[in-house]
């Protein structure tokens, strides 16, 4: 009798404690996590830089939410599943981390999406692509901020399309981001009435791209796609270039192009490419404003990812201050709530399924002559609205979504 | 228009005609990784670092000292030739006459150090280098458009490869390399100095390298981690072709670039692995490979 009663006080109290902890932040600190390639082929679009961004957001809430200290600590995924599954694990359940920021790659978000669910922490993806972060792989433990592929094959491909481009080659990267891409690409020229009428799937890197780009040429398609990133993009690009694929009439089109990319290119070679972003350093006051703190911290301006790491750090931190709780649970439902308007975003919401959905931009890389300096490489052509740019909810295969 | 296997033919020429350029760039840097196994017995894994250290360098020196790419062509390979004196000078002699695993291990080690410098100080988007203007445009041969600058890849790689194939099998010069390699001993005695010759050599080597590096400058992207991509394949074309054959290394890698455009026309998922395939066969069929001696 008096051991059940023991057992029963013991129980009673824990429950106590921990639902008082949950309105409180955990352990007197709040802890986030930086995970990011930082050595590898996305170095550059997040990677160190990424870091600083994120300092740069616990600096301007004061380094403290409600008097407790904001700890930040860093590791290289070195774009692999394995490793980031193994440092976000001993993060969470070790560590303390509350928060897990950065995540590039999309295997290694969806891999860290997981772990998240299972210790019921939170993590807000900035670099990934891979749509299907919040559609089939969605959890009620992250949040996917700056863009992802469906935005960028519809930004991008719808607009081509309607200016005359009908006939489509696409040069897809063979790996699940490449897959993606292609078919979600595939769907918008078809339901624009343009037509598919080839496409190669190449070895993920391909160093030599002069034989696509030759099988491209000789197809005749109006429109050339790139459905890759990074080096292989910027490698596509040149080779084109130096074939003369668009002086012969076709259309040159990369769907997923960042502005450290078309700065390695230059406007020389990156010149009248069409491209989605979720954001870019000079397209506001506001904008232009941080890329000049960040610039001054960095010596490079801030792509899409960078800034969105900012800006959802902040929200993250707000939220936290907010309702007074590091719980993963309480503080979404405020990220939810708040409608995200700052540098990155104007009336930014975060849906349900974790997606934050925003305006997009088509934008065109400018002219030599147009460009005024080595960053200077967008003009903004056309604002997509969030709720054309997004999956819709009515699409999405997310059981969050789709139970209710 | 005629067909083979539903590839029209003039597509075919075009696909063979950048194989054989890209077959140029394995040949270059297949050979040099020859020359430095076939006469110092060391597997050279700093390779494709040293092979991105010349695109650097070509890069760097235009940017800073405004070097054009015609003497970037000789400055590059000799100041990357001369990075590679020193790793022979300073690390692999204390490594001499020990198992060809911490020649590999220690050159390894070289390259990932090299490589993780320069990502620090450059990032990895690639560094921005415009074709020279004589280069700019192509010629249309019918069946396809030929870029002046690959026209001029093949060439000079063909002549340099077969340049170096000459002063090491047909010269008195390559009589004593061959000779001090052999048996040192005999050399020193008759009033070699070897221990330079073996310096020179493995500079020879990598300026090899640091050449096709230069080469590629123009036409891929520059970044610190270029090198490592290629240097597996480029080891697959040593391998296939019988590791330390001099003529080999060339013939190989000519034949391994048009073996992977052709895939790249039938097949492209696979081209990136054809030559290992490739190699797997050879090894089973004729394990010192297709012009190794020893069988």
């Amino acid at each position: 009798m008096t051991m059940i009663k023991k057992l029963l006080t013991t129980a009673i109290a824990t429950t106590l404690m921990a639902g008082a902890a949950q309105a409180e932040i955990s352990n007197d600190m709040v802890k986030i996590g930086y995970l990011a390639d930082m050595s590898g082929t996305y170095r550059d679009l997040a990677g160190p830089n990424g870091l600083i961004a994120l300092e740069m957001a616990v600096a301007d809430v004061g380094g403290q939410v409600n008097g407790k200290k904001i700890e930040i600590v860093s590791a290289d995924d070195r774009n692999s599943p394995d490793v980031a599954s193994s440092t976000a694990r001993r993060w969470v359940e070790n560590d303390n981390v509350d928060m897990i920021a950065g995540l590039v790659a999309s295997s290694v978000s969806i891999a860290v999406s997981d772990i998240l669910e299972e210790s019921g922490k939170l993590g807000i993806v900035s670099g990934s692509a891979a749509s299907s972060i919040t559609n089939e792989h969605c959890t009620p433990n992250h949040i996917h901020y700056v863009y992802d592929t469906y935005p960028l094959a519809n930004g991008t491909a719808s607009a081509i399309v309607k200016e005359g481009g009908k006939t489509w080659f696409i040069l897809a990267a063979d790996y699940a981001f490449g897959h993606a891409l292609e078919a979600d690409v595939t769907k918008v020229v078809e339901a624009n009435g343009g037509e598919v009428i080839g496409n190669i799937r190449h070895p993920f890197p391909t160093p030599d791209f002069s034989s696509f780009i030759l099988q491209a040429q000789g197809s005749g398609a109006d429109v050339v796609a790139l459905a890759n990133a990074g080096a292989d993009t910027t490698n596509a690009i040149t080779t084109a270039g130096e074939f003369g694929l668009t002086q012969s009439g076709q259309t040159l089109a990369a769907l997923l192009l960042f502005l450290t990319d078309v700065h390695a290119l230059g406007a020389e070679a990156a010149q009248g490419i069409q491209l989605t972003t979720g954001w870019y350093w000079d397209m506001n006051a506001d904008a232009r404003a941080w890329s000049d703190r960040f610039m001054e911290e960095t010596g490079v301006r801030p792509t899409m990812v960078h800034a969105g790491i900012y800006s959802s750090t902040i929200q993250y931190l707000n939220a936290v201050k907010a309702t007074g709780s590091d719980e993963a649970q309480a503080v979404r439902k405020q990220m939810i709530a708040t409608p995200i308007n700052d540098m990155f975003a104007t009336n930014g919401r975060i849906r349900e399924d974790g997606r934050m959905v925003h305006d997009m931009y088509l934008a065109q890389v400018k002219t030599p002559a147009e460009s005024t300096n080595e960053w200077d490489l967008y003009n903004i052509v056309r604002t997509i609205p969030a709720e054309e740019a997004f999956r819709p909810l009515s699409e999405s295969q997310c059981p969050l979504v789709t139970s209710k | 228009m005629s067909m083979i296997l539903g590839v029209p033919v003039a597509v075919l020429f075009g696909q063979l005609l950048l194989g054989l350029i890209n077959g140029g760039f394995y040949a270059l840097l297949s050979l040099g990784l020859a020359v430095i196994f076939g006469l110092l017995k060391i597997i050279n894994f700093a390779h494709g670092a040293l092979y991105m250290l010349g695109a650097m360098a070509t890069v760097i020196l235009f940017d800073t000292l405004g070097i054009s790419y015609w003497a970037a062509l000789f400055v590059a390979p000799i100041l990357v030739g001369c990075v590679g004196v020193a790793i022979e000078y300073f690390l692999l002699r204390k490594i001499a006459g020990q198992d060809h695993i911490y020649s590999l291990l220690l050159t390894f080690g070289v390259a990932l150090i090299i490589q993780g410098v320069l990502t620090n100080m450059y990032g990895v988007s690639g560094l921005r280098y415009s074709m020279p203007d004589v280069f700019k445009g192509g010629m249309n041969l019918g069946f396809m458009f030929l870029p002046y600058y690959r026209a001029w890849v093949i060439v000079i790689a063909l002549l340099v490869c077969f340049g170096t194939w000459f002063m090491i099998e047909k010269t008195k010069l390559g009589a004593y390399l061959r000779a001090g390699t052999e048996d040192s001993q005999l050399m020193q005695g008759f009033g070699i100095n070897v221990p330079l010759l073996v310096s020179l050599t493995f500079g020879f080597g990598v300026m090899l390298a640091a050449f096709a590096g230069a080469l590629a400058a123009p036409i891929y992207s520059v970044t610190p981690v270029m090198g490592s991509h290629i240097l597996i394949v480029v080891f697959a074309v040593v391998v296939i072709g019988g590791m330390g054959s001099i003529s080999g290394a060339i013939i190989t890698g000519i034949l391994m670039g048009v073996v992977e455009g052709l895939t790249k026309t039938f097949y492209p998922p696979a081209s990136s692995a054809v030559i290992f395939l490739v190699m797997v066969v050879v090894l089973l069929v004729r394990p010192s490979g297709l012009f190794g001696k020893e069988a």
